[in-house]
């Protein structure tokens, strides 16, 4: 009973609790990184060095007025930010966290659930998130969240082909689609995959950005040319819904790419003897430790690079990447083989 | 018991999805209706304890496959409600015999397992947890041809695709 429901409960909560605070937090490290870039001090006024900015601006969209447009489909209006939001969150529960560790000498793996297609999972998962997107911009009659959709959806759906097949990849390297079998091949490699699949890893980090439809492609928002893109609509707490799932989607990705390719919750060099001091830290701070610098990469590159053209997007996707992931494939495949014989 | 009861609950979602998909008046809420049937659909797979194949349903039918149509539904953007046959008499005489050669069909099934019932299936190969591996070993040894088939009308679908969007290849 305790094992069944009780524990995996707790895990639950705790886990919802962390991401959602951490995306409240995303936000305010996101107007800071970029203030710094900037030459700016950013938020400064809610709290010392605007650290309170975040429950402000929760506060804020709580009591805004939450408008329906006169013309859209009330129910799809209602639901799209739920569909968004719900993949988004429920992709953490097969993202392992940390090693087991034993409280009250109970040995607890820290992870929800270890699916043995845990990596499919993850992809099953995002493909339905694409669907709140497409009915956000269908559902709200208006023309720029409908080509804001459009575009959304297009550009997510090319990129998860690239990204899947860097899946592939992992999968041939690793020898499992579970993601705790993953981190333990990295293991027993006594390498990242990073370095073994860094062809994988440069694909894998572009598609990541162009699904979570983060800058540099994030054309399905870019204000010059579609006011706000498939939200445009949203107010209030819905429009929350959408901000909350776009952050908790890069969470995501960056706690994916760190256990495919930077060794999950494992320390720095797992099989060096003498750094064992490192092992006094516990398993799920490296994880997050390495997850939050990977969120910072993408702050970095929103603050630095212009953004694409939609034509360049789709010919970098589907001419350059997808042929470079199967290329990728079939090297991993090969070398496989000949290691095996 | 507990299997069973899963079972009958899924089932009714299912079939009940599934009359809403086709009583829809939208198309959209029609095209939502089979996304949710495809997710009940899914969980029955994972009852069977056949997870493999859970996820695929979920990528390739509700991820992949409904989306097309959705864009497809968004962009020809169907206000009105699709047009009836002007003629009552002939709408009836073609839902007749539309019913009827379901109807046929149906019963010829049924039939056929009365004339020669099906032999034992041979039982079921236990799933083991890892289930991946066990498709993809059935996949390349005992069903290779069928998969390189499928494989290749795929590949015949993309050409003749890629043949009809580009008229001036």
């Amino acid at each position: 009973m305790i094992d069944l429901l009780v524990i995996p409960l707790i895990k639950i909560v705790i886990v919802l609790t962390g991401v959602l605070v951490t995306v409240m937090y995303l936000v305010l490290l996101e107007r800071k990184v970029q203030a710094w870039v900037q030459v700016r001090l950013g938020p400064m006024r809610v709290g010392p060095h605007g650290v309170l900015q975040p429950i402000a601006d929760v506060l804020k969209l709580f009591i805004k007025e939450d408008i329906t447009p006169v013309r859209a489909d009330k129910y799809v209006f209602t639901l799209a930010p739920i569909i968004v939001l719900v993949p988004a969150i429920i992709a953490f529960a097969v993202i392992p966290f940390g090693d087991t560790v034993s409280i009250f000498g109970k040995p607890i793996p820290l992870r929800i659930a270890d699916l043995n297609v845990g990596l499919l999972y993850v992809v099953a998962v995002a493909s339905i998130g694409i669907y709140g997107i497409i009915l956000a911009g269908w559902s709200s009659n208006s023309k720029y969240p409908l080509l804001g959709g459009l575009r959304a959806s297009a550009q997510m759906i090319s990129y998860e082909v690239a990204v899947t097949l860097t899946f592939v990849t992992v999968i041939l390297a690793s020898g499992s689609l579970s993601m705790v079998d993953i981190v333990a091949a990295q293991k027993a490699n006594g390498v990242w995959f990073a370095f073994v699949q860094p062809v994988a890893l440069f694909i894998y980090a572009v598609g990541a950005l162009a699904e979570t439809n983060r800058s540099p492609f994030d054309l399905p928002e870019a204000e010059q040319e579609l006011v706000a893109g498939f939200h445009t609509e949203y107010s209030g707490m819905r429009f929350a819904l959408f901000f909350l799932a776009e952050y908790a989607n890069m969470i995501v990705v960056s706690a994916i790419a760190t256990t495919l390719f930077f060794g999950g919750w494992l320390r720095p060099f797992p099989n060096v003897a003498f750094l064992g001091v490192l092992d006094l830290v516990p398993t799920w701070i490296w994880f997050v430790v390495k997850t939050f610098l990977i969120l910072y990469v993408f702050l970095w590159i929103r603050a630095t690079l212009p953004r694409y053209r939609y034509d360049q997007l789709m010919r970098l996707g589907w001419k350059f990447l997808i042929p470079l992931a199967i290329a990728n494939i079939l090297v991993t495949a090969a070398v496989k083989v000949a290691l095996s014989y | 018991m507990g299997q069973a009861l899963a079972f009958y609950t899924l089932a009714a979602f299912i079939l009940g999805f599934g009359v809403l998909v086709i009583t829809a008046r939208s198309t959209v809420h029609s095209i939502m209706f089979l996304v949710v049937d495809f997710l009940f659909i899914a969980a029955l797979y994972v009852l069977q304890g056949a997870q493999f194949l859970a996820v695929i349903q979920v990528v390739v039918y509700a991820g992949g496959i409904v989306v097309l149509y959705l864009f497809v539904v968004m962009l020809v953007n169907l206000k009105r409600p699709p047009e009836i046959h002007k003629d009552r008499r002939r709408r009836g005489r073609l839902g007749m015999v539309v019913s009827l050669v379901l109807l046929a069909e149906l019963g010829a099934i049924v039939a056929y397992k009365y004339v020669s019932p099906a032999a034992a299936l041979p039982p079921a190969r236990p799933m083991g947890p890892d289930n991946v591996a066990q498709v993809g070993m059935l996949l390349y040894t005992d069903f290779l041809v069928p998969f390189e088939l499928a494989s290749m009308l795929l590949l015949v679908a993309m050409v003749g695709a890629i043949v009809l969007a580009r008229r001036d290849l």
